[in-house]
């Protein structure tokens, strides 16, 4: 299945902005996060078609992922 | 009352007070300079500091803010200039929270250390700087960490709490206690060239979402440090939220996170619901 990912902030650095991405059926977004070496801890929010979601949540044919850094400073 | 509402009209320049009849009414009347702002502006008058307020801030207005308490939580990057931005602004009241003191490494970005303040509270750097802007505005200086145990007692009488913090699980306890308490809170949060805003009121648990996917340690800052400008825009923005809420007006990033990146300059509206 065909798979649109975003990435922000951090996450772009040495990868990229937007990529559309081949995965097998019931990928979950922490898969697509190993499959571009994002590590877990560093993740903050994640979207699916612009909804919030968690990290097992698996994707479907079409879905646009987005992914935000964990930012913590003040 | 008569006679300083007389010595008031009597001095206002149009409908403008100037700072020195402020401050010559605080000492004829036995009044602190405080009760002198607050007077000047329920009378329909308007204290002279704030006028290129004006038209973006009605004298109606003012008295809200004046008769606003904002707490601050944290007072480094974000929390220097977002009490500076508050109190130009004319909040009353001003509760500043932080255990710490300033130490060289805050030097590159928190706009309340200098060379002279290294070594000493921030909350007392704070107290002395609103001093300088405007001694009619109180800061409460409070030196103390925040915590769940704490915090009903520390934000007591506060109309709007200010997210400051650097760490992200004080930050849920926050949340959570401005939820009990039912006092809207303004979060922010850095890391580099990138941070983002949210406005939660009672209820909408948005730093819980944001937040959703955190097990334990810092963010990305940890890496990425702070540089000069990301707390300044950011904190910039919060002090925007809270004055609309103050304010009752404009539209609030409730349920919603604005994710800035100063990199690529692009800023994005992200729904949490």
């Amino acid at each position: 299945m065909r798979i649109t990912v975003k990435l922000f902030a951090s996450f772009r650095n040495g990868r990229f902005s937007v990529e559309e991405r081949e995965y097998p059926v019931g990928t979950t977004i922490g898969q697509v996060a190993d499959s571009i070496a994002l590590p877990h801890s560093e993740i903050g929010v994640m979207m699916v078609n612009s909804r919030h979601a968690k990290i097992d949540r698996e994707l479907h044919e079409g879905d646009i992922l987005a992914i935000f850094p964990l930012l913590g400073g003040g | 009352m008569d006679g300083l509402i007389a010595y008031l009209r009597d001095h206002a320049v149009g409908d403008l007070v100037p700072w020195s009849c402020q401050v010559d009414g605080a000492r004829m009347f036995g009044r602190t300079l405080s009760e002198i702002e607050e007077a000047i502006l329920e009378q329909g008058f308007m204290p002279a500091r704030y006028q290129r307020n004006r038209q973006t801030i009605s004298t109606a207005g003012q008295l809200k803010l004046f008769q606003s308490s904002v707490a601050v939580i944290g007072c480094g990057g974000l929390g220097g200039y977002v009490i500076e931005e508050l109190a130009r602004l004319g909040v009353g009241r001003i509760v500043a929270i932080d255990p710490d003191i300033f130490e060289e490494h805050n030097l590159n970005r928190q706009l309340l250390t200098t060379t002279a303040t290294l070594g000493r509270p921030k909350v007392s750097a704070a107290a002395e700087r609103v001093g300088l802007i405007n001694p009619a505005v109180n800061l409460v200086p409070l030196q103390v960490a925040f915590g769940a145990a704490n915090g009903a007692d520390l934000l007591r009488d506060v109309t709007v709490v200010v997210d400051a913090l650097d760490s992200i699980p004080v930050r849920l306890e926050l949340a959570e206690t401005c939820d009990a308490l039912g006092i809207p809170l303004v979060h922010g949060a850095i890391g580099g060239w990138y941070g983002h805003v949210a406005t939660q009121f009672p209820g909408e648990q948005s730093i819980q979402k944001i937040y959703g996917a955190w097990k334990e340690g810092k963010g990305v800052e940890q890496r990425l440090g702070n540089p000069s400008f990301t707390p300044a825009v950011v904190a910039s923005l919060q002090v925007a939220e809270v004055a609309k809420i103050i304010l009752g007006e404009g539209e609030p990033l409730r349920r919603r996170k604005l994710a800035i990146d100063l990199l690529s300059m692009e800023f994005h509206d992200i729904s949490l619901s």
